[in-house]
C-alpha cells in the first residue's frame, strides 16, 4: 500500500479512537514522551498495561467466584486496573471501572459480575484497537515512512 | 493639473464663502442676544435656552466647518504661494469697492440733481405759462374797452362816452382787470384839429411831467378819458413823453398792444408796464400795412400793469411758493435786463429760465425759477455708497481673518503634528525604557534571590539567617514591585489587552483563597467565598487579570485583618439590583464572624450600573458580575479615603513599614475593573471594616463550549462530584451567612444540604427518617459552646443507625490539632479546616466517607513506567523503586538524587508514612553532621540534606497540599501526569 495512504489511515484511525472515547488526552501525553531515545516507550508501557490487566482481569474473575467474596480485595483491584487504565487513557475501562467500585461499595454482586463482563469487553477492545493502531505503525516504519503525530 | 487647481479654487472660495456666512449668522445672533438682553432682561429661560441653542448650533456649525477645513487641506499644498495670492487679491478687492461705492455715490447723486432740475424746469414753466395766460386776459380785456371807445366814442357822432362815463365804467369793470391798475383813452389831434379840440374840450394839451402847454407839434395825443385813479394824466399828451412816444407810435403801426419797460408806478412805488392799444377809425384787415394803419388810427388806449403785483398773486395761488424763487425779467435789451419782479439773490445754483410771451414782439420777457433752498445732502447716495463700502470691507477683513486663521491653523497644526511625534517618541521611549529597566533589574534580581536560596540552605547562624531572610523578602518585594510598576505603566499607556479565554470562576476563587489560606489560618481570621448560583459556570474573560483584582483586595484586607473574617461575594448585578429590598445580610449581628462590618450597599452607592439609566443590556451574552470583598479590618481613616485609588498611596508612611506593599495594587485594580467595563467603589468604617465592590462584565462561556469545558476541568473533581451526587448533609451553624458559604460549598459537590442552627433541629430531622442524611457538618463555634450536648447528639445519631450514622465533620477556623483531641469522643470526628473549598472538602469528605483512598497493596507498574517516561523526557536519570522501604533505603544519605516522586499508594508503607521516615532519617544525619558526629565530606560536603519529596497520586483528594506538607512533602503532582505539570512541579525546586 502507499505509504501516504497509510499514514492517512493511521490518523484516521486514531482520531476515530478519541471521537469513540476509547482514548483521551492521557494518551496524547503519552506519545509526548515517545522521543528518539525512547523510541518504544508507548507500546511498552501499553503492553505492560496488557500484561497488568490481564493478571487483574483473572485475579478479579476469581475472586468474585468466590463464595463469600472479599469485597475489599475486589474494589483494590479495581482501583488498581483504573489507575492504569487512566495512565494510558484507556478513558472507557476507566469509566467502566468508577462504576464497578460503586458497586463493590455497595456489595453488590450482580452489578459486580455485570461490571467485570463490562470491563472485560472494553479492555478487550481497546486491546484490540491498539493492537491493530500498532499494526499499522509498524507497517508505516516498515515501509521507512515516519509516524505522523 | 489645472482641472486640480480649478477645482481648489472652487473649495476655497466655497468655504469661504462658508466661513462668512457663518461669521454673519454668529454676528447677527450675538448682536441679537447682546440687544436682547439688553432690551429685555425678562426674557429668561426662553431667551437664555433659545440662546444655548444658537450657540450650540454655531458650535456645530464651526466645528463643521473645521472639519471642512481640516479635510480640504488634505488637498491644498503650497501655503506660501496661497498666502501671497491671497493677498493681492484682497488688496485688489478692497480698491475695486472703494471705486464701485463712489461711482455708485455720483450715480446717485446725478441722478438726484437731474431730478431737481426737472422739478424746477417743470414748475417754471407752469408758472410762466400761468403768468402770460393772466396777462393775456388783462390784455384782451383792455381790447375789448379799445373796441368800446371806437364803438361808442368815434363811431357815434355826438360822442356816447365823456370823461365822468368812462371812469364810472372803467370803475365798475375794475374786477375784470384786475391786475391793470388803470386806463386812459388818448386821442390822435393833428396840429391843424388842435385849437378846435382845445376849445371843444376846455383844457389846452400839456406837455408831460412839465405840464405846461404842449409846444407846437405835429400831432398830439392828448389823453381824453382816464380812469379815477388816473385821472391826472387828462389832457396829457402821450407823444411828448419819450418812451410814451415811441410806444404809441409802434401800437398804431403794428395795431397790436404794446409794452413798455418796466417803470415804478407814481403812486404805488411799484414796478410795472403800460400797455397801449390803438384805436382805428374802421376795421382794418390784418394784412393792412402800416401806413394805412397810421392813417386809420383815432387814439391810443393805454392800460397800467402791475407786474409785481400779478407775479405774486400768481404764485400765491400755487402752493410750492416756499421752494421756489422767481424772477421776472424783461431782456429787451440782452446785455442789460430788467428786474420786474423778484428780489435779487444770488444766482448762484440751480436755475431754469422760462420765456414769457406778452404779445408784443418787440419786447421781450423771461421768468427765471431757483429753488429757495440749497440742495439737500445726497444722503441716500451717501449712505448706499458707505453702506456697500463697509460691506465690501467686512468682506475683505472676513477674508483676511480667514486667510489668516487658515495660516495659523495650518502652523497649528504643524507644531501639533511636530508634538504629536515628538510625544510618540517619548512614549515609545518611556516604554522601552521601563521594560529594558524592568528587564535588566529583574535579570540580576532572580540571580541575587537566588543565591539568596542558595545561601539560605548553607549552614548559617541565626542572625545570618534572618539577615538573609530580609534580604530575600526584600528582594521578592522589589520584583514585585517592579511587576506592578510595569503593569501600571502598561495600563497607563492602553498597552495591556484583556484576553478573551474561557475560565471558571469558581476554581480561580478557589485558587485565591488558597492562596490565601495559610496567612488567614495563622491570623485565625475566617476566609469565605461565596459564588451566587446564577453566576454561570464558565466564563469570558481574562481570569489572570481578575485573579489580579481579587488578590489585591483580598491580599489588602489580609493584611489589614486582624480577627474577624473576610468575605468574599460574587454576584450577578441583576440579582443584586433585584434584592437589594430585601437585603437585610448586612446588619451587623449577621455577619461571617459576627463581626460588625461595613454596609457594603454603601460601597457601590456611585456605580452607573445602579443609576437609573443602568445599562442592563438586555442580551443574555454579557454577564454582569458584582464582587465584595468584605473584612472585619481596622478600615481606612476618613481622611484617607479620597485618594484610596491613587498610585503610591498608601494611609500613613507607617503603613508600608508595618505591612509592606507599594500602595499600587489598588490603583491597578481600579484600572482593570475599568477595562473589564466595571467600576470599584468602597466603603469604610475605622474600627469596624471596609468593603470593596467592583463591577466587571464578561461574556458567558456558551453552551457549545460545554465540551470544551468537559475536557479541560480534570478529571478529578468531575469524578469526585460524582461520587458525592446525591448525598444529603445537614450544615450546624446558627450564623445564616456563615450556612450559606457553607451550602455553597458542599452544593457544589452535588451534595444537598439541609441548614439547622441547633443540633436538636439536626437530630429531629435525622429522625424523620424518609431521607437518609449522609453527613453532619458542624461549625466550630457550636462545637465549643456546648460540647457535650453534642457528643449526646452524636451517639443519638449513632443509635438511630439507619444501616450506616451519619459521618461528622467539624468546620474548624485554624488548624488546630488541639481539637482533634478534645473532638474525639466516641466517633470518628474529621476535622475540616477552613477556608472551605470544593476540592479541599471533596477530599476530607471523601476520606472520610470512605470513598477514595483504598491501601493499595499492589504498585502499580504502567503508573510507575508512564512517570519515569515523563521524567526521563526531560532528561532526569530515573530509579524507580516498588516499595517504601527500598525508597527509605535509597534515599538514605548520602546519595545522589535530586528528587523524590512519591506514590501515596504504595505497598505494605504509603508514601506518608515513607516520606516522614525519610525525613526523620535525614534529620537525623543532619543532627550528626552538625553535631560533628559525621563528617560533611563523608556525605557528599552537603551538611543539610533535604530531598525535595513530591507527593504522586491520582486523587487530588489525598493530596490536599496541606497535607502532604505536614508529612514533610514539598509538593504533590496528580496523577495521570501531564508532563508539563510535572516539569513545572519539578523546575520550582530547581531553578
Amino acid at each position: 500500500m502507499d505509504l501516504v495512504q497509510l499514514q492517512r489511515q493511521l490518523v484516521e484511525y486514531r482520531t476515530s479512537l478519541y471521537h469513540e472515547g476509547f482514548l483521551d488526552e492521557q494518551f496524547t501525553q503519552l506519545q509526548e514522551l515517545q522521543d528518539e531515545n525512547n523510541p518504544d516507550f508507548v507500546v511498552e508501557v501499553v503492553s505492560l498495561f496488557f500484561e497488568d490487566s490481564e493478571r487483574l482481569l483473572n485475579e478479579l474473575t476469581k475472586a468474585l467466584e468466590q463464595q463469600s467474596i472479599d469485597f475489599k480485595r475486589v474494589d483494590a483491584h479495581v482501583h488498581q486496573l483504573k489507575g492504569s487504565s487512566s495512565s494510558i487513557g484507556a478513558q472507557r475501562v476507566q469509566k467502566v471501572c468508577i462504576a464497578f467500585r460503586n458497586y463493590c461499595e455497595e456489595q453488590n454482586v450482580e452489578g459486580c459480575l455485570k461490571c467485570l463482563q463490562q470491563v472485560r469487553h472494553e479492555y478487550s477492545l481497546v486491546k484490540t484497537k491498539l493492537e491493530s493502531m500498532f499494526q499499522l505503525e509498524q507497517q508505516i516504519l516498515s515501509a521507512g515512512g515516519s509516524i505522523p503525530m | 493639473m489645472s482641472l486640480l487647481h480649478v477645482f481648489e479654487f472652487g473649495l476655497k472660495v466655497g468655504h469661504l464663502v462658508w466661513m462668512l456666512c457663518c461669521w454673519i449668522a454668529s454676528t447677527i445672533s450675538m448682536n441679537w442676544f447682546i440687544n436682547g438682553e439688553f432690551k429685555d432682561p425678562k426674557a429668561g429661560i426662553l431667551g437664555d435656552s433659545g440662546s444655548k441653542m444658537w450657540f450650540k448650533c454655531w458650535d456645530e456649525i464651526s466645528n463643521f466647518s473645521f472639519k471642512i477645513h481640516n479635510q480640504y487641506y488634505q488637498f491644498i499644498g503650497s501655503k506660501r504661494v496661497c498666502k501671497s495670492w491671497w493677498r493681492k487679491l484682497l488688496f485688489s478687492w478692497v480698491i475695486g469697492w472703494t471705486l464701485a461705492s463712489v461711482w455708485i455715490f455720483c450715480c446717485i447723486s446725478s441722478h438726484a440733481t437731474e431730478k431737481r432740475k426737472e422739478t424746477l424746469a417743470s414748475m417754471c414753466d407752469e408758472r410762466a405759462r400761468m403768468l402770460q395766460d393772466q396777462f393775456n386776459v388783462s390784455m384782451n380785456h383792455i381790447q375789448a374797452m379799445s373796441i368800446l371807445i371806437s364803438t361808442f366814442h368815434h363811431g357815434k357822432t355826438p360822442s356816447a362816452i365823456d370823461q365822468r362815463t368812462f371812469a364810472r365804467y372803467t370803475e365798475r369793470t375794475a374786477f375784470e382787470r384786475p391786475l391793470t391798475s388803470g386806463v386812459a383813452y388818448a386821442v390822435r389831434v393833428l396840429h391843424s384839429e388842435r385849437e378846435q379840440f382845445e376849445r371843444q374840450q376846455g383844457w389846452t394839451i400839456k406837455r408831460m411831467y412839465t405840464l405846461e402847454p404842449s409846444p407846437i407839434q405835429e400831432e398830439y395825443a392828448p389823453v381824453i378819458f382816464a380812469q379815477d385813479i388816473v385821472s391826472h394824466v387828462v389832457s396829457l399828451d402821450m407823444l411828448s413823453g419819450k418812451e410814451d412816444c415811441e410806444n404809441v407810435l409802434r401800437a398804431r403801426r403794428s395795431g397790436k398792444g404794446v409794452l413798455t419797460a418796466p417803470f415804478r408806478l407814481l403812486k404805488t412805488n411799484r414796478l410795472g408796464v403800460i400797455l397801449t392799444f390803438a384805436v382805428y377809425k374802421r376795421d382794418l384787415p390784418s394784412n393792412a400795412t402800416p401806413n394805412e394803419r397810421i392813417q386809420a388810427t383815432d387814439g391810443y388806449l393805454g392800460g397800467v400793469f402791475d407786474i409785481e403785483s400779478l407775479v405774486e398773486k400768481l404764485l400765491q395761488q400755487l402752493s410750492s411758493k416756499q421752494t421756489i424763487l422767481v424772477n421776472v425779467f424783461d431782456t429787451s435789451n440782452q446785455s442789460y435786463p430788467i428786474s420786474m419782479y423778484g428780489s435779487n439773490a444770488s444766482t448762484d445754483g440751480l436755475e431754469h429760465v422760462s420765456h414769457l410771451n406778452f404779445g408784443d414782439p418787440f419786447r421781450k420777457h423771461e421768468m427765471r425759477c431757483r429753488f429757495k433752498q440749497k440742495p439737500p445732502w445726497p444722503l441716500l447716495a451717501i449712505s448706499t455708497s458707505i453702506g456697500i463700502l463697509v460691506i465690501a470691507l467686512l468682506v475683505g477683513h472676513i477674508f483676511y481673518a480667514t486667510v489668516n486663521r487658515i495660516a495659523k491653523v495650518e502652523d497649528d497644526c504643524h507644531k501639533m503634528m511636530v508634538l504629536k511625534k515628538q510625544a510618540e517618541a517619548a512614549d515609545v521611549a518611556k516604554s522601552q525604557f521601563l521594560a529594558t529597566v524592568s528587564h535588566e533589574i529583574r535579570t540580576p534580581m532572580n540571580g541575587v534571590l537566588g543565591m539568596l536560596d542558595m545561601l539560605m540552605d548553607t549552614d548559617l547562624d541565626v542572625t545570618q539567617l534572618d539577615y538573609v531572610r530580609t534580604a530575600q523578602a526584600s528582594g521578592k518585594a522589589l520584583v514585585a514591585l517592579i511587576n506592578e510598576v510595569l503593569d501600571q505603566a502598561k495600563i497607563e499607556s492602553g498597552k495591556l489587552e484583556l484576553e478573551e479565554v474561557q475560565f471558571d470562576l469558581r476554581a480561580i476563587l478557589d485558587d485565591v483563597l488558597s492562596l490565601f489560606s495559610g496567612k488567614s489560618q495563622d491570623k485565625g481570621v475566617e476566609l469565605a467565598v461565596y459564588i451566587s448560583d446564577r453566576v454561570p459556570e464558565m466564563l469570558i474573560g481574562d481570569p489572570g487579570r481578575f485573579r489580579q483584582i481579587i488578590t489585591n483586595l483580598m491580599g489588602n484586607s489580609i493584611k489589614f485583618t486582624e480577627k474577624g473574617h473576610i468575605l468574599v461575594t460574587v454576584h450577578l448585578v441583576e440579582e443584586v439590583i433585584d434584592s437589594i429590598e430585601v437585603e437585610t445580610e448586612c446588619s451587623s449581628k449577621n455577619t461571617l464572624s459576627g463581626f460588625p462590618v461595613a454596609d457594603r450597599r454603601q460601597s457601590w452607592k456611585g456605580f452607573r450600573t445602579f443609576g437609573p439609566e443602568g445599562t442592563m443590556h438586555p442580551f443574555s451574552d454579557r454577564i454582569n458580575l458584582i464582587v465584595s470583598v468584605e473584612d472585619t479590618g481596622e478600615g481606612i481613616p476618613p481622611e484617607a479615603q479620597p485618594r484610596v485609588f491613587t498610585p503610591f498611596m498608601q494611609v500613613g508612611p507607617s503603613i508600608s513599614r508595618t505591612h509592606g506593599g507599594t500602595g499600587i495594587g489598588l490603583s491597578i485594580s481600579k484600572c482593570l475593573v475599568g477595562l473589564m467595563n466595571g467600576e470599584i467603589g468602597f466603603v469604610s468604617i475605622p474600627k469596624v471594616g471596609s468593603t470593596f465592590t467592583f463591577t466587571a462584565v464578561f461574556a458567558s462561556g456558551s453552551s457549545s463550549s460545554k465540551e470544551y469545558k468537559s475536557q479541560q476541568i480534570n478529571n478529578q473533581s468531575n469524578s469526585v462530584s460524582s461520587e458525592f451526587r446525591g448525598m444529603k448533609a445537614l450544615v450546624l451553624d446558627p450564623r445564616p451567612v456563615r450556612a450559606k458559604v457553607s451550602t455553597y460549598h458542599i452544593q457544589r459537590l452535588g451534595i444537598h444540604v439541609e441548614v439547622v442552627s441547633d443540633w436538636k433541629q439536626g437530630l429531629s430531622i435525622i429522625n424523620r427518617g424518609n431521607n437518609v442524611i449522609h453527613m453532619v457538618l458542624v461549625e466550630q463555634e457550636v462545637w465549643d459552646r456546648d460540647l457535650n450536648s453534642l457528643g449526646l447528639f452524636i451517639t443519638n445519631l449513632e443509635k438511630i443507625g439507619h444501616g450506616t450514622p451519619p459521618k461528622v465533620f467539624l468546620l474548624s477556623n485554624s488548624s488546630n490539632s488541639s481539637r482533634e483531641n478534645t473532638a474525639t469522643g466516641a466517633c470518628d470526628l474529621t476535622i475540616i479546616s477552613k477556608p472551605l473549598r470544593a476540592s479541599m472538602l471533596a477530599a476530607s469528605l471523601q476520606r472520610a466517607m470512605g470513598i477514595g483512598n483504598k491501601g493499595n497493596p499492589h504498585d502499580n507498574n504502567v503508573n510507575l513506567k508512564v512517570a519515569a517516561g515523563a521524567l526521563k523526557k526531560y532528561r532526569a536519570d530515573v530509579v524507580s523503586a516498588t516499595r517504601g522501604m527500598e525508597a527509605i533505603e535509597l534515599l538514605t544519605p548520602p546519595h545522589q538524587f535530586d528528587a523524590c516522586f512519591m506514590d501515596i499508594q504504595m505497598p505494605e508503607m504509603d508514601g506518608f508514612e515513607a516520606t516522614r521516615r525519610i525525613r526523620d532519617v535525614e534529620q537525623n544525619i543532619n543532627n550528626r553532621i552538625q553535631f560533628g558526629e559525621l563528617s560533611a565530606d563523608a556525605c557528599n560536603n552537603v551538611s543539610n540534606w533535604h530531598v525535595p519529596i513530591l507527593a504522586m497520586t491520582a486523587d487530588v483528594i489525598q493530596a490536599t497540599h496541606e497535607q502532604c506538607l505536614r508529612c514533610g512533602m514539598d509538593g504533590y503532582v496528580s496523577k495521570p501526569f501531564e508532563a508539563e505539570q510535572l516539569y513545572r512541579e519539578v523546575s520550582r525546586f530547581f531553578q
